[in-house]
């Protein structure tokens, strides 16, 4: 038994091209608290084999919200990542 | 939600162009944006469009908010999510103001923030039954490159 560290678990939303290439549309992960929008897609690329092929920096929102790479994450957050977007 | 800005019916231009306007306000700008039959030289055949929903009409309200807020307008605002065909509208943008110069403003911002912000993909069918996800650069940045890249990538798969 290691030591309990604080974990923060959060849904991760998977769309349109990034959907395709995870092959799933939700994943869930653990990350150790405190924890970042950056923190979640270093873990994800490491994690998910697919996942290598997301940017370092992709676009994401936490809770429906653009959010930036140094977002604080909290326990049962769901966050999207959005590939480039293209609607109009 | 009462309102939805996102559907997938056939857009109503003629009922959004009536739903802004009043006897105080003199014009009404739109702009209607179709689908086009060609991208990066390929010929595209239908469009299919897909949305993180809650979060695109969130941000939809929300532009259309700062829209009514910067200017004394007042805004419609439609993007059809699903399959469409070449020369369907994907999103229609009506807005209403005492003045012609206000309506163009504010019809501008509302198209130019809606690409920015909006989380909408859309996937491209192709005449030979291949598709891809459109991956546009900044409106005013579209490159060389870009366009081998999206060209190269759909070409012999699907």
């Amino acid at each position: 038994m290691t030591a309990s560290v604080e974990t923060v678990t959060v849904k991760v939303l998977l769309f349109a091209s990034y959907a395709d290439w995870i092959g799933r549309e939700t994943v869930e992960i653990s990350l150790p608290a405190p924890a970042t929008v950056a923190d979640l897609v270093r873990q994800l690329r490491d994690e998910l084999p697919q996942a290598s092929r997301l940017p370092t920096r992709p676009l994401t929102a936490v809770n429906a919200v653009h959010a930036t790479a140094d977002s604080p994450l909290r326990e049962g957050d769901e966050v999207a990542l959005l590939p480039p977007l293209a609607g109009g | 939600m009462i309102h939805s800005f996102l559907t997938e019916q056939r857009l109503d231009v003629t009922s959004l162009l009536s739903s802004v306007g009043a006897s105080d306000r003199g014009g009404i700008a739109s702009f209607v944006g179709l689908v086009r039959d060609h991208h990066a030289g390929r010929q595209v055949k239908r469009l299919e469009y897909s949305a993180y929903a809650p979060m695109a009409e969130a941000e939809c309200a929300a532009i259309v908010a700062e829209a009514e807020t910067r200017w004394p307008v007042r805004v419609a605002l439609s993007h059809r999510i699903g399959t469409l065909e070449v020369g369907e509208a994907a999103v229609a943008i009506a807005v209403a103001a005492p003045h012609r110069g206000e309506a163009f403003e504010a019809c501008r911002f509302v198209i130019e923030e809606l690409k920015r912000r909006v989380p909408i993909w859309k996937r491209e069918w192709y005449a030979d039954g291949s598709s891809d996800w459109v991956n546009p650069v900044a409106p005013h940045a579209a490159t060389a490159t870009e366009q081998v890249e999206v060209g190269s990538a759909g070409g012999r798969h699907g």
